[in-house]
């Protein structure tokens, strides 16, 4: 499995988070995309979407699951990837580049992990 | 994010523990104390050893998958997989009255089917619901091996004495003593031809539903023109400590043409394609076996007894619910337990018992029970997916059917 990457923020819902200034890239990790599965069908919320921390925004359903993308940062989407909506399976060939799923703008960070600190929840 | 695992059924690697819970990596130590209190197939080492991600299965520890589901199944589909169900029950009935026992305790007419053939067969609770659906192999005058499913295969091996004590025959639980491979696909023929050390005497004239005994390096094997995808295939029964043998021998002759190991969740959609049921999904002790579309597996022209007789010729009541296929617009697949509703209202017609986006035809399909008025094929109803209303459209089982080449 990949290791996850070091210049990455984790959740403990296996989520990663890369920032940008007040840009929060998400995506979730290959931990998360091997365990679903085969993904078929992502869904995503729409581009000005005003989302808040821990709620749900997306879905990512595999042949044999259902997974839900919650938000790791409350504010506002400003970016959907496309890319992954129209192959979901990119979600396992590269979750963790080219299958990011949304970017939002926010004002404050939630305390996130390291990916050591990751890592360790999924020994 | 979150998994939810979407059924629950025999065959359901949607049971694996859902994130965030973490599943020991195999080979850890922690595998080894989880291994402790799970049942272990004969072959787990050489599923460890090639990947596979497990799941909790009826108690064991069954490959969900060994890569990936849509590749597993699509190999299937086009060349050849190679499935462990060694988790499953075999039942020897024995005696010189073990025909007229089973006519007895199933629903099928057992005593009718020549020895070397098989039948598909249910377990009638006496109220008329299914206890279990089963292969029953003759494979000898006086002798049948009754396959059951995992769960089940204490009631079946409990209801089977109780039913077959009035007869002169022994029921015996051989699980224990008895591994169970499958080879599924197009080519699953051409591989078993050329494995080494193979004796198959009757492989030649052997038809869909036939087995023969064979003989795999000095050892007895029983081959078995049977499966559960669809596709044509075999499945061998062999003693426990032969099953790595013949699995590596297989994939070893099989690997370079296609051959591939499969899990559990390529087997889950690849029944589903082919339209058979799952105990658990379609079938219960609350469903009638004319409901899931089975009221030909039922002889009632049998003469005698049976278990579930009398329930059987009552039969369930005018409006019970009755299964059908449903294929959906879009991506998103029904799943066990979805609702399904008018189109124009919100009145709940039936309910989802098994879904997929099914990899072979790109659409979703799905098994579910609905009202007999709503099962008319062409009937437009709507999937009720996670809050999203989806329009689907009834359609004739099975949704896949292979091109017969001979």
């Amino acid at each position: 499995m990949t290791e996850p990457a070091t210049d990455l923020k984790y959740t403990a819902d296996h989520e990663w988070i890369a920032v940008d200034g007040d840009i929060a890239t998400v995506g979730i990790t290959a931990y998360a995309a091997e365990k679903l599965g085969d993904v078929v069908y992502v869904d995503l919320p729409k581009v000005g979407s005003k989302v808040s921390g821990g709620t749900v925004v997306g879905e990512i359903e595999s042949t044999k699951s259902v997974g839900e993308l919650f938000a790791p940062v409350a504010g506002e989407v400003v970016e959907v990837n496309q890319a992954v909506i129209d192959q979901p399976d990119l979600v396992n060939a590269d979750p963790f580049g080219d299958a990011w799923m949304i970017k939002v703008r926010f004002t404050e960070l939630p305390p996130l992990l390291t990916a050591a600190e990751y890592a360790a929840l999924t020994v | 994010m979150s998994v939810t695992p979407l059924d629950s059924g025999e065959l359901d690697p949607g049971r694996q523990a859902p994130l965030p819970s973490t599943q020991p990596a195999p080979g850890t130590p922690e595998a080894a104390d989880a291994a402790f209190d799970e049942l272990l197939s004969p072959l787990h080492e050489l599923h460890v050893e090639a990947g596979a991600l497990f799941t909790d299965f009826a108690g064991w520890q069954m490959p969900v998958r060994y890569s990936s589901d849509l590749a597993e199944h699509r190999a299937v589909r086009t060349a050849a997989g190679l499935f462990d169900l060694s988790h499953m029950g075999e039942i020897l009935v024995v005696g010189p009255e073990a025909a007229q026992a089973l006519d007895y305790a199933l629903a099928g007419k057992l005593s009718a089917i020549a020895e070397g053939q098989a039948k598909y067969s249910l377990l009638l609770a006496r109220h008329g619901g299914i206890l279990d659906d089963l292969v029953v192999y003759r494979t000898g005058d006086d002798r049948y091996l009754v396959v059951a499913n995992a769960s089940n295969r204490a009631v079946v091996a409990e209801e089977l004495r109780d039913r077959c004590s009035i007869f002169d025959c022994v029921v015996e639980d051989e699980s224990d003593d008895i591994a169970l491979i499958a080879l599924q696909g197009p080519i699953a023929e051409e591989i078993l031809r050329n494995v080494e050390g193979f004796d198959l005497p009757g492989l030649d004239g052997l038809k869909y539903y036939h087995s023969i005994a064979a003989d795999f390096r000095g050892h007895p094997v029983l081959v078995a023109r049977t499966g559960y995808t669809g596709e044509d295939g075999f499945e061998f029964y062999l003693a426990p400590e032969r099953a790595a043998d013949l699995w590596e021998a297989l994939i070893e002759t099989g690997g370079g043409s296609g051959l591939v190991p499969a899990g559990l969740a390529a087997r889950d959609t690849l029944r589903l394609e082919a339209g058979m049921p799952l105990y658990g999904h379609e079938l219960s002790t609350s469903i009638f076996p004319v409901q899931a579309g089975l009221g030909r597996v039922v002889a009632l022209s049998k003469e005698g007894d049976f278990v579930g007789r009398a329930a059987i010729e009552e039969g369930p009541a005018p409006d019970a619910r009755v299964l059908v296929g449903l294929i959906a617009e879009g991506k998103r697949a029904g799943r066990a337990g979805y609702p399904i509703v008018v189109p124009d209202g919100a009145q709940i017609v039936g309910e989802v018992t098994s879904g997929a986006l099914s990899p072979t035809l790109g659409v979703p399909i799905s098994m579910a029970y609905v009202d007999p008025q709503y099962a008319a094929i062409g009937t437009e109803l709507h999937l009720d997916v996670r809050g999203t209303r989806v329009p689907a459209s009834i359609v004739a089982l099975p949704f896949y059917k292979r091109e017969k080449t001979s």
